[in-house]
């Protein structure tokens, strides 16, 4: 193997391990008592923990968004379509790609670092040996409550990103609220909506996964978990992009 | 096989990388027996307790523990084996997240039928044997060393184990908490009967505690005997542990 470069070989390894990691996780998941209890704590630790973040960025989308669309498209008389535009562009593609980023960066960490902590000071281990399965209760939990999250979090994220967008409307262009929200509706059709839930379910997926593998195969010694929390951080958002050119290109076909 | 064994390890290698740490480890546990560990630092004695609950596996060699040979099991059987062990960690090992109370709770709620009145029982016996009852609704980040060290201790011994595997149980400990610790040690061996190995670098703990001690070195036990039999050995490197003790 020497022919190839440590990174080349890295990556293979790392794809298998996590094609590996994927496996043990559905089987797990169908497997014996689901930790109902535990599943929920963790969408409230991942999921509320994100909470500010995710209001913050989704309602400047909006309100920028809208901004920059209002002068180009005065000069052809057509602000009453920018409504249309905005919802398209936020429920399809903007808000699920950059919550998704966002929640990379935020959970993936965060799962990463908990989890390569709890490596490094024997807890998994600990668990391990008192007969408890960690991987059921600390990695399919987790998983699991970023697949609930992340499109609860999404779909929040895209309202409050329109509520921005109609703030800098009925500043800048004088539109009414229900003007505003009427065009929205008329727009949005289920075909817009169920392709951005699907993939953003699949984005929390991602995320829980690539988080949990990196800091559960945490290698010995402190300064690996800061390792484990940025590599996750690096490979969950790679993957929230490759993601969502997949699930662009399936939607595409079906609708 | 002789069979009131607890644990028999045959021909064990272990090595990481390049780092050969175990060569050939040979040992037998007897039911109800008390083995001490001796060793220094960075020579595997932890590698092995680590091999004996599958946590690591040998390179080769059989790790028999109750007649199960423990890398060739599946992981329901391994779970099944473990519940009979207890291993209390070099590092304690807590759970960061959860109180002291979470903490010992933890097994028994997932792993036994008790009622919350009997947890809640096990939970202060367990915590005043090791004499922390007052730590019950602290979080893990708030104690020190040898606390934690304590808690751990009393999780593993919550389940009533029949196998204990103490990895420097006393370590980082003041004098009279030593003694109280190698006193519980004392009292699980007499009165559960329990099966120990117990690593550590305690002279005083090894003398209360041992039926018989073992000495690793480069990978191999280069003899075993009684406390006494140790101490009078002409081996300098046995030696050096028993030196400026005068018991
Ligand atoms: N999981 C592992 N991966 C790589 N090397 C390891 C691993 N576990 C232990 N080692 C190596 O094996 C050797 C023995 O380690 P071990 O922890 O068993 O020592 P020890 O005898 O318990 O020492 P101490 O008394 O300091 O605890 C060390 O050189 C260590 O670096
Ligand atoms: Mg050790």
């Amino acid at each position: 193997m020497k022919f190839l470069p440590k990174n080349i070989i890295d990556f293979f390894l790392n794809t298998w391990g996590l094609f590996n990691f994927t496996k043990r996780f559905f089987i797990q998941f169908f497997r014996g008592k689901p930790e109902v209890e535990e599943t929920i704590k963790q969408c409230f630790q991942i999921g509320y923990k994100s909470l500010p973040l995710v209001s913050i960025t989704g309602f400047i989308i909006g309100l920028t968004l809208a901004l920059q669309i209002i002068p180009t498209l005065d000069k052809f008389g057509a602000v009453s379509l920018i409504p249309q535009m905005l919802s398209i562009a936020v429920v399809r593609e903007i808000g699920p790609v950059i919550i998704g980023l966002i929640c990379a960066g935020k959970m993936g960490s965060g799962i990463g670092a908990e989890l390569g902590s709890m490596k490094v000071t024997e807890q998994i281990a600990a668990m391990e040996v008192s007969a408890i399965n960690p991987f059921k209760y600390l990695v399919v939990t987790r998983i699991t409550a970023a697949m609930i999250t992340v499109p609860i979090l999404v779909i929040y994220a895209d309202t409050l990103s329109l509520i921005g967008g109609y703030l800098s409307m009925s500043v800048n262009a004088d539109m009414s609220i229900r003007l505003f929200f009427s065009e929205v509706f008329s727009t949005l059709t289920f075909e817009d909506f169920l392709p951005a839930v699907v993939k953003t379910i699949f984005f929390g997926f991602g995320i829980g996964l690539v988080g949990s593998y990196k800091g559960y195969n945490c290698s010995r010694g402190t300064e690996s978990v800061g390792i484990a929390a940025n590599s996750a951080v690096v490979a969950a958002s790679l993957l929230v992009i490759l993601l969502d050119l997949i699930a662009v290109q399936i939607s595409t076909i079906i609708f | 096989m002789e069979n009131n064994l607890a644990i028999n390890i045959e021909h064990v290698k272990k090595s990481f990388g390049g780092n050969v740490v175990l060569r050939d480890i040979n040992l037998k546990v007897y039911e109800g027996e008390s083995l001490v560990t001796l060793g220094k630092s960075g020579t595997g004695k932890s590698v092995i307790l680590q091999c004996i609950v599958g946590l690591l596996y040998p390179d080769s060699g059989s790790i028999y523990v109750y007649g199960k040979n423990i890398p060739k099991l599946s992981e329901d059987e391994l779970q099944e084996v473990r519940k009979k062990i207890g291993f209390l960690f070099q590092s304690g090992a807590l759970y960061d997240s959860m109180t002291v109370r979470q903490n010992l709770e933890f097994p028994l709620r997932r792993l036994t039928d008790l009622n919350d009145a009997e947890i809640n029982n096990k939970v202060k016996d367990a915590l005043e044997s090791v004499g922390l009852y007052r730590a019950i609704d602290k979080m893990p980040s708030e104690l020190s060393g040898g606390m934690r060290k304590r808690i751990g201790l009393a999780r593993t011994l919550i389940t009533d184990p029949k196998i204990m595997l103490y990895d420097e149980p006393t370590t980082g400990l003041d004098p009279a908490t030593s003694r109280e610790i190698s006193e519980l040690i004392l009292k699980m061996k007499d009165k559960h009967k329990v099966s120990s190995i117990n690593v550590t670098h305690d002279m005083e703990c090894a003398k209360l505690t041992a039926d018989r001690i073992v000495v690793l070195k480069d990978g191999v036990y280069i003899c075993e005997g009684t406390f006494e039999e140790l101490q009078k050995s002409d081996d300098p490197f046995v030696k050096s542990f028993f030196e400026g003790l005068n018991f």
